[in-house]
C-alpha cells in the first residue's frame, strides 16, 4: 500500500525527485534480467508467477516516493467551474481531462454540473447547443484538446454561426516530460485552441492555478456578452492531476463574476430609427435571432402592434407569435421577396444576412450571377444588431455588406423597449389611422395564407410514402393539449408545423442549426429535451434520416439518462438536398438525372431505425407507412415519454 | 388592343395544343419518377418547399412544356435530349389523372387543427 502524503509537492520539487530517482534506477539491475533469472521452487499449491509478475514485484520503486494527494489541482478547477453554475456537463471521456473528470464525479460530487455521457464530441457541444436554446444558460463541454476538438469543430461553429454559447474546457498535456506514451504525444498540442479561434470568441491556456481561475471567469463574462459564442479554455494535464502547490492553497481565489448587461442602441440613433419606421407607409420587420431571452417575444410584439408592422420571421429563433395576424405567414423565398418589396422601410433585428433579405440573385437553374436591390427605390433599410460588435474574417457566416440607411450596433433586445417608446411618442392621429388600416389588410392577408396552407397540407393526406404535412397534422393532434416543445427545425419539412402548429412560447420553437452543418439536429434535440425535463415539458423532435446517422449514438444517451424525447422520424431515405443539388447540376450540364441517386440515397438497404433505437434501448415503433397507422404509433410512443423515457416513430416519409 | 391581345392568346394556345402530343398516363407516371419530378413535387404531386401542387393542375400541356423548358422560379430546366416534349404530355396527362386532392374541410383532423 502506498503510503499517503498530506504535504503538497510542488512542480519543480517533483520533477527535481524524477530526475534523481531516473538516476539511481540506471544503477539497479534491469527488470528485464531480473525475469530471466531462473524461479525458486514453486509451492504446489500456487500457480507459479509470470515473468511479469515477477518485474514488477521485483523491480526498483517509481522515481517519486509520493503516490496520492489530498488535493489535486483539478479539484480547485471544479470549485472554479462550479462557481459559473453549470448544470451539466457533456463529454465524451477523454485521458487528457480525467483529472478533471475524477473530480467532478467525486469531489463534486457529481452534482452541478453533473456529469452526461454523450458518445461523440459532435453530440456533446450541438446537445450544448440545444440546451441553450430552452434554457438560456450555457453548457460546459469537455473533450481533448486535439482528437475531441476534431470531432467537436463543427458542431462548435454551428454554435458560433447561431449566436450560441458554449463553454468549452480542453484537456491538453503542454509539458512534455509529462506526456508518458505516445498515446500523450498524440494527444498533445501546442496551441489547441487554434483550431477552432476563427469561430470562438475567446480562448486561453492557463499555466497555473490562479492563471486558470480568472481566465476562466473572464471566459464565461467573453461568451455571455452579446454577440454570445462559444468560448474554450485549456486545461492542463499537470495542473489537473499534480498537487495543489501549498502556497496556492493559501492564497487562490475564485475571481466574482459579473456579466455586462447587453449593449442597447444610441438614444439619438433609435429615435431616428423611429421617425423612419412611424414615417413609412408599409414598413416591415425582419426578426433574425431577435429574442434572445423570452422577453424578447412580447417586446417584438408591441413594436409590431405599434407600426402595425408586418414580421417576417428568419425561423431561428421563436422571435414572434405565429397565429398573430402580423406574423407573416410566407415561408418561399420568393414569397418572402414580395413582402420585403412592397415595404417603404425594412428593419432588420440581428438578422445576420440582411442584403440576402433585400437583394435577388440569378436563380441556381441558370448560367452567370447578377444580383438586384429587391427593395424599392428610397426604401429605408435600418438595423439593429450585435453582429456589428464583433467580426471574424476567414468563416464568411457574417454575410454580404449591406448598404443601409441607418446601422445601429446594438442588442436588439435590449434596443426594443426605447424604440418602442419612441415609435409611440412620434404616433400622430393620423399616422395610427394609417398604420390600423394597414392592420386590417394585413390580418386579412394572414388569415388567407392560413387557410391556404391548410388546403395544401390536404394534397397527398392518403399517400404513401406519408406527406411531412400529414405527419406534421397527425403528431400535433396527439401533442397539441400537452405542454410541449418543438426542439427541431422545420427547413427540411416545407416548414408544416409552423404552418400548421400554433407557437406563442419561447420554449417552443428552437430554429435551426446555425451553420447548417447536419448531424446537428439529434443532439441538439436530446440538449433541449434535458432542458425541457425539469419543467415537465414534452419535448417532440421530427428527425431527419441523414441527420440521425452521424452520431447515432445520442440515443444511447437520452435512453440511459431517461431523457424525455418523442421522435418522430422524417425517413425519406436520403440525403434530399444534396439530391436536388444533382438534379440543378445535371440540368445545368443538359444531361438527364437518372444517376443523380449516386451518393445522395440512403436505399438499398432501407435503415430500420425503429430497430436502430431499439438497440440503443429506446422504445420505438415502425417504420410506418400506412399513413392510418401514424396517429395511434404516436400516441402510444407519448405515453412512453410521459413516464420519463425518450422514443422513436420510424416514418417513411416523401421527400419535403 | 385588348381584344387583339385576347385573339392573339387564343390562337397561340390554340396553336400550342394542336401541336401537343397526346399523353399516355402509364408512361408519365414512370417518366414522373424517372426525371425526379417526385423530389420537389413530391409523389402524389401535393408540391412541398421546394415546388408547386401539380396534382389537379390548371396548366395546359403547352403551358406545362413551355415552363419546364424555361421555368421563371428556381426550377432546373429540362431540355429536349433529356425530357421531350411527348413525354412531358405523357407526365401531363398523369397529373390530370391524379385525383382531386380533399380541401382541408373534408378532413376531420385538419378541420379539428383548422378551427382550434
Amino acid at each position: 500500500m502506498a503510503k499517503s502524503k498530506k504535504d503538497a509537492v510542488g512542480r519543480r520539487g517533483f520533477l527535481k525527485r524524477a530526475a534523481a530517482g531516473a538516476a539511481a534506477a540506471l544503477a539497479v539491475k534491469p527488470a528485464a534480467a531480473l525475469a530471466q533469472q531462473p524461479a525458486e521452487a514453486a509451492r504446489p499449491a500456487a500457480p507459479p508467477a509470470s515473468a511479469r509478475t515477477v518485474a514488477l514485484e521485483t523491480a526498483p520503486p517509481p522515481p517519486a516516493d509520493v503516490y496520492t494527494t489530498d488535493r489535486p489541482g483539478a479539484d480547485f478547477m471544479v470549485d472554479v467551474l462550479k462557481s459559473l453554475n453549470f448544470d451539466y456537463i457533456f463529454a465524451n471521456p477523454g485521458s487528457s481531462f480525467r483529472g478533471l473528470q475524477e473530480s467532478f464525479i467525486n469531489y463534486g460530487k457529481n452534482t452541478k454540473p453533473e456529469w452526461i455521457t454523450c458518445c461523440h464530441e459532435e453530440s456533446s457541444v450541438a446537445m450544448a447547443h440545444g440546451y441553450y436554446k430552452i434554457e438560456g444558460k450555457p453548457i460546459l463541454c469537455m473533450a481533448h484538446g486535439t482528437v475531441g476538438l476534431q470531432h467537436a469543430s463543427m458542431a462548435l461553429y454551428n454554435a458560433y454561426a447561431d449566436r450560441v454559447p458554449v463553454y468549452l474546457v480542453l484537456g491538453n498535456e503542454q509539458e512534455i516530460a509529462f506526456r508518458r506514451s505516445d498515446v500523450e504525444w498524440t494527444h498533445a498540442v501546442q496551441d489547441a485552441a487554434s483550431m477552432v479561434r476563427d469561430y470562438t470568441k475567446w480562448d486561453d491556456s492557463p499555466i497555473s492555478l490562479g492563471h486558470f481561475a480568472e481566465s476562466s471567469v473572464k471566459a464565461y463574462k467573453v461568451m455571455m456578452t452579446p454577440p454570445y459564442e462559444p468560448v474554450v479554455i485549456c486545461a492542463n494535464g499537470g495542473l489537473q492531476e499534480e498537487p495543489m502547490p501549498e502556497e496556492d492553497r493559501r492564497t487562490l481565489r475564485i475571481p466574482k463574476l459579473v456579466i455586462p448587461s447587453p449593449p442597447a442602441g444610441d438614444p439619438n440613433a433609435v429615435l431616428e430609427a423611429a421617425k423612419l419606421l412611424v414615417a413609412a407607409d408599409n414598413p416591415v420587420i425582419v426578426a433574425g435571432r431577435v429574442a434572445r431571452t423570452p422577453n424578447g417575444i412580447p417586446l417584438l410584439v408591441e413594436l409590431a402592434e405599434t407600426l402595425s408592422a408586418t414580421v417576417i420571421d428568419r425561423k431561428f429563433r421563436m422571435n414572434f407569435p405565429n397565429r398573430h395576424p402580423l406574423f407573416n405567414p410566407a415561408c418561399a423565398p420568393a414569397d418572402l421577396s414580395r413582402v420585403v418589396a412592397a415595404a417603404d422601410a425594412v428593419l432588420g433585428l440581428e438578422v445576420p444576412d440582411f442584403w440576402n433579405a433585400t437583394h435577388a440573385q440569378t436563380p441556381i437553374n441558370r448560367m452567370g450571377m447578377t444580383s438586384r436591390p429587391i427593395t424599392k427605390q428610397g426604401a429605408k433599410l435600418i438595423t439593429i444588431t450585435a453582429g456589428d460588435l464583433f467580426s471574424r474574417s476567414n468563416y464568411q457566416d457574417f454575410g454580404r455588406y449591406a448598404e443601409l440607411d441607418l446601422a445601429i450596433a446594438a442588442d436588439a433586445e435590449a434596443t426594443l423597449p426605447a424604440l418602442i417608446e419612441a415609435c409611440k411618442r412620434l404616433m400622430t392621429p393620423e399616422r395610427k389611422r394609417v398604420a390600423e388600416e394597414r392592420g386590417r389588410k394585413l390580418a386579412a392577408e394572414h388569415k388567407r395564407v392560413r387557410d391556404r396552407d391548410f388546403d395544401l397540407a390536404a394534397a397527398g393526406w392518403d399517400a404513401s410514402p406519408i406527406t411531412t404535412a400529414r405527419l406534421s397534422a397527425e403528431l400535433y393532434n396527439v401533442i397539441r393539449k400537452e405542454d410541449w416543445s418543438f426542439v427541431s427545425d422545420t427547413t427540411f419539412i416545407s416548414w408544416w408545423p409552423l404552418r400548421l402548429w400554433d407557437f406563442d412560447k419561447h420554449y417552443q420553437f428552437i430554429g435551426g442549426h446555425g451553420a447548417y452543418g447536419v448531424g446537428y439536429q439529434a443532439p441538439a434535440a436530446v440538449g433541449a429535451a434535458l432542458a425541457n425535463k425539469k419543467h415537465g415539458r414534452i419535448s417532440v423532435n421530427i428527425q431527419c434520416d441523414g441527420d440521425l446517422n452521424y452520431a447515432p449514438g445520442v440515443l444511447w444517451t437520452a435512453a440511459h439518462h431517461k431523457i424525455p424525447l418523442l421522435n418522430v422520424m422524417h425517413n425519406n431515405r436520403g440525403y434530399h438536398q444534396e439530391r436536388m443539388f444533382l438534379q440543378d447540376m445535371a440540368s445545368r450540364a443538359g444531361r438527364g438525372i437518372e444517376n443523380t441517386h449516386i451518393g445522395v440515397a440512403l436505399d438499398n438497404p432501407n435503415i430500420n431505425f425503429a430497430m436502430l433505437a431499439k438497440a440503443y434501448g429506446m422504445w420505438s415503433a415502425g417504420p410506418i407507412e400506412n399513413p392510418k397507422d401514424l396517429g395511434p404509433a404516436i400516441k402510444a410512443a407519448l405515453e412512453v415519454v410521459k413516464k420519463g423515457e425518450p422514443a422513436l416513430v420510424d416514418v417513411v416519409t416523401q421527400a419535403r | 388592343m385588348k381584344t387583339l391581345c385576347a385573339i392573339a392568346i387564343v390562337l397561340t394556345a390554340a396553336t400550342a395544343l394542336a401541336q401537343a402530343p397526346a399523353g399516355n398516363v402509364e408512361n408519365g407516371k414512370k417518366q414522373y419518377l424517372r426525371a425526379g419530378c417526385w423530389e420537389c413535387h413530391g409523389y402524389a404531386g401535393q408540391g412541398g418547399r421546394d415546388g408547386a401542387r401539380l396534382a389537379d393542375t390548371a396548366l395546359s400541356t403547352a403551358q406545362l412544356t413551355r415552363y419546364v423548358r424555361k421555368p421563371t422560379g428556381g426550377m432546373p430546366a429540362y431540355i429536349d435530349k433529356v425530357m421531350t416534349d411527348q413525354e412531358l404530355s405523357d407526365i401531363w396527362a398523369y397529373l390530370k389523372s391524379m385525383p382531386t386532392p380533399k380541401a382541408a374541410k373534408d378532413i376531420p383532423l385538419l378541420n379539428e387543427l383548422k378551427g382550434q
